[in-house]
């Protein structure tokens, strides 16, 4: 990452929020997926409150055996499994979303909370600063 | 109150950045202070000084300059996102090597952090998006 010099630790003031990045889109075709994952990375460095979701076909993002060479793009998918070195373990997955892909929780490559549709409104009531990509 | 605005789509194709510009606007006429407007995706080709839309519709790209003149607003474009699209200043294009810079003015490169304050400083941080 290209960013990292621009940085500035002392930006929060010690002020600690609920972050929530609720990931919406299919890891390929677009590239919201990749470029959240990347504010993730860089926002851990700001010792906040963080929280993923993942929605709609955001859960692929998780799913395992993602195979790419046929697309000529890079798997990013292992980088999902390295937040929890950046203190990033609250990863939360909608069940309606799952169920209608025939996923479930087995099938994505890091331990995630599933929750309902009423449970995830609850967790994003609770934050502070939700992004949406 | 002080917002903060993230624009993650780029101008014309979407309407994120004419609704994050008017909300931006409103909200300043209002009283309200704006912390920062942050560039993200797509959103970074808001900040190009070339685009030349037709005469009878608006110009986006000078409309957010214009509204950065008048109330010092901080637009700031992801330094990451912008180098993947081709949206350079002057430092950025010397240093990748590149013979020309496109920013406009009142807008700056920045990273992912200016993002993550905004976040923490603003006491609402509004997603412009699809």
């Amino acid at each position: 990452m290209s960013d990292e010099d621009m940085m500035d630790d002392e930006a929060g003031g010690g002020v600690v929020k609920k972050f929530l990045y609720v990931n919406r889109k299919a890891p390929y075709g677009t590239i919201y997926a990749l470029e959240s994952l990347e504010v993730v990375l860089i926002g851990a460095a700001f010792d906040q409150d963080v929280s993923l979701a993942f929605i709609d076909d955001g859960v692929y993002q998780l799913t395992k055996g993602q195979q790419t060479d046929g697309i000529g793009m890079k798997n990013f998918s292992p980088t999902y499994r390295a937040l929890e070195m950046y203190d990033v373990e609250k990863l939360y997955v909608d069940q309606d979303s799952l169920t209608a892909r025939g996923l479930n929780a087995e099938d994505l490559i890091v331990p995630v909370e599933v929750l309902n549709t009423t449970q995830m409104a609850e967790l994003m009531e609770t934050q502070d600063v939700v992004f949406s990509f | 109150m002080k917002f903060g605005i993230l624009v993650n789509e780029g101008p014309y194709t979407h309407q994120a950045s004419d609704s994050a510009y008017q909300f931006t606007k409103a909200a300043l006429e209002k009283g309200h202070e704006i912390f920062r407007v942050f560039f993200y995706h797509d959103g970074v080709n808001n900040g190009t000084r070339l685009s030349v839309p037709p005469q009878d519709d608006r110009h986006i790209t000078n409309r957010w300059s214009a509204l950065a003149k008048e109330h010092q607003l901080d637009l700031v474009v992801c330094v990451a996102a912008a180098q993947r699209r081709g949206l350079l200043d002057a430092n950025e294009a010397k240093r990748n090597g590149k013979d020309a810079d496109n920013i406009a003015d009142g807008f700056r490169i920045s990273g992912l952090g200016q993002l993550i304050e905004a976040g923490i400083q603003a006491d609402r941080l509004v997603v412009f998006g699809d």
